[in-house]
């Protein structure tokens, strides 16, 4: 599902941010990405959402690869990517129903069509009760699970989580980390960048482990 | 053959429905949009109503100078054909031998009529409309002549027709001097033209204006949901539907100036409407104040909601395209 091969990321300040990164990521596979502040686990996630492109190297996505995506086909690459955000990302002055709309809307689904899939995505994450909310009356975990009804409402093939549970309580966080079990389960490929090892190191899925840019261990995830 | 035609059918069909819905759900969107940045204007009245009373108090101005313009020049349109033709005879033509004069006049086809005013008459008229009356009385002699007063036909009142008259006039042995007063009519006309000319640059320096005050409002608009922006952008939004909400918000911002307008150039016209009656009763003529006539508002409208929709794509167009999640 993910291909790396040789990436780096050199910034205009001539930081470079991830230097000749190589990994395969397989279709409906789960894994974690971890490594201290500054390693380069959001910049590795920010590449695949096309937030950034590579200085070198070629990252090729569900079978597209990103360097030849022009500009204006961006937008409908990301129709097919779900991303998840340590601060939530929510709008604020929309409802919980509103937020998760979003992408339908975005991509132009009719209203019933919206409205059931709206309502199934706000299930699968428990909240199915709080669609009529404002996000701000909201818990912090209940945030970050709008936020990940919001990135699977559009059924994505790759959900992309940068510290999802970077604000939470042990215990919170647990939750969301088996609800990504969960969609895993069903086929989702789940790449999730999260510094927390006590938490990622009791769950069953592979670790990429990233030091200062470079990907430690590389030759085992190239195979 | 049956078969045939059962198979393709389906397939007609199938295309059929998927570009039909295609373009239903384009306009549905589109028309939710349209209807979405109404009610977003309505969630801040105030604001909303600031601009497009700036932008209708920009608009008015022209359009209420251009309603002026139209008056005045509907007013004076019929002032070239009454023009008349003054002849001032020598003074030692008899009273008579004018008369005389004046009926030969009035015989030809270019003429409508050929009045005389006697000396007499000339100098009783000036003592009372003058008031110079105690000291023409001090004069020993009558120092007016006799005036014959030419007006010409109807068919032959346009300009050149008539200086063919006065020259032909001017060469009878009892005519002094053969005057036709037309120039201030002509300054009149020329006046009208530069003041219309002041106008179309008044349009269109205050059109710049609105273009600015929209633009300015937009991109404001713009920095305000900046957020919103980009998270639009995370989850797929194209540019152009996150531009259609600015460009739909530009339009009624430019719809409702115009309207303003509209209203205060009608409710101002109906202001002078009777103080207008009263004078132009004064000068024993029924002059009516024209309003805004239905092209016109509609041009009036229209040019706001343009200038609206305009301005927004210019901010739209240099403030977007900047805005990239991060």
């Amino acid at each position: 599902m993910i291909q790396f091969d040789d990436v780096s990321k050199r910034y205009p300040n001539g930081h470079e941010a991830i230097s000749r990164v190589s990994f395969r990521l397989g279709v409906g596979e789960m894994c974690f990405l971890t490594g201290h502040s500054g390693a380069g686990k959001s910049t590795m996630l920010r590449l695949i959402a096309l937030i950034e492109r590579s200085s070198r190297g070629q990252i090729i996505v569900d079978g597209q690869n990103l360097g030849r995506l022009r500009k204006h086909r961006i937008p409908y690459y990301r129709r097919r990517v779900g991303m998840i955000f340590q601060n939530h990302r929510l709008l604020f002055d929309r409802t919980v129903f509103d937020n998760v709309a979003l992408p339908l809307v975005i991509a132009g689904h009719r209203h019933h069509e919206i409205g059931r899939r709206v309502r199934a995505a706000l299930d699968k994450v428990g909240l199915l009760d709080k669609e009529r909310l404002y996000p701000i009356t909201l818990s912090g975990g209940e945030q970050q699970r709008v936020g990940i009804a919001r990135a699977v409402v559009n059924k994505p093939r790759l959900l992309l989580a940068d510290e999802p549970t970077g604000n939470l309580d042990p215990e919170l966080s647990r939750e969301i980390m088996e609800l990504f079990s969960t969609f895993n389960q069903v086929g989702v490929t789940v790449l999730i960048a999260s510094h927390d090892l006590g938490l990622i190191s009791r769950m069953d899925y592979r670790i990429l482990t990233l030091r200062d840019g470079r990907l430690e261990n590389q030759e085992a995830w190239v195979s | 053959m049956g078969v045939v035609t059962q198979r393709a059918q389906p397939a007609i069909r199938r295309r059929g429905p998927g570009i039909r819905h295609r373009t239903i759900s384009w306009a549905l969107r589109h028309l939710q949009v349209f209807f979405y940045t109404l009610g977003q204007l309505t969630r801040s009245p105030f604001g909303s109503a600031m601009t497009a009373s700036v932008i209708g108090i920009a608009l008015a101005l022209p359009a209420g100078l251009y309603v002026l313009l139209e008056n005045a020049q509907s007013m004076s349109s019929g002032w070239e054909g009454t023009a008349q033709i003054s002849l001032f005879l020598h003074s030692k033509v008899s009273d008579g031998r004018a008369a005389e004069l004046a009926g030969q006049m009035a015989s030809l086809p270019e003429v409508s009529t050929a009045r005389v005013i006697t000396r007499a008459e000339a100098l009783a008229e000036f003592q009372e409309m003058s008031g110079f009356g105690a000291a023409l009385e001090a004069l020993e002699a009558n120092p007016l002549p006799s005036v014959i007063v030419v007006q010409p036909a109807v068919a032959h009142s346009d300009a050149e027709a008539v200086k063919g008259l006065v020259a032909k006039f001017a060469t009878q042995a009892e005519v002094d001097i053969a005057q036709f007063d037309l120039q201030w009519v002509k300054r009149l006309y020329a006046l009208m033209e530069i003041v219309q000319r002041g106008v179309l640059v008044l349009a269109a320096l205050l059109s710049v204006a609105v273009l600015l005050i929209v633009g300015n409002t937009i991109r404001l608009d713009i920095e305000n949901r900046r957020e919103e922006i980009e998270i639009a952008k995370l989850v797929g939004a194209t540019n152009a539907f996150i531009r259609r909400p600015f460009l739909y918000a530009g339009f009624w911002y430019g719809l409702f100036g115009g309207l303003l307008a509209y209203a205060l150039v009608s409710s101002a016209l109906e202001l002078l409407r009777e103080p207008t009656r009263q004078l132009a009763l004064l000068y024993y003529s029924d002059f009516a104040l024209l309003g805004l006539e239905g092209t016109a508002s509609m041009v009036l409208v229209g040019s706001g909601a343009l200038l609206g929709l305009g301005g927004s794509w210019v901010a739209v167009g240099r403030h977007l395209s900047s805005i990239e999640p991060s």
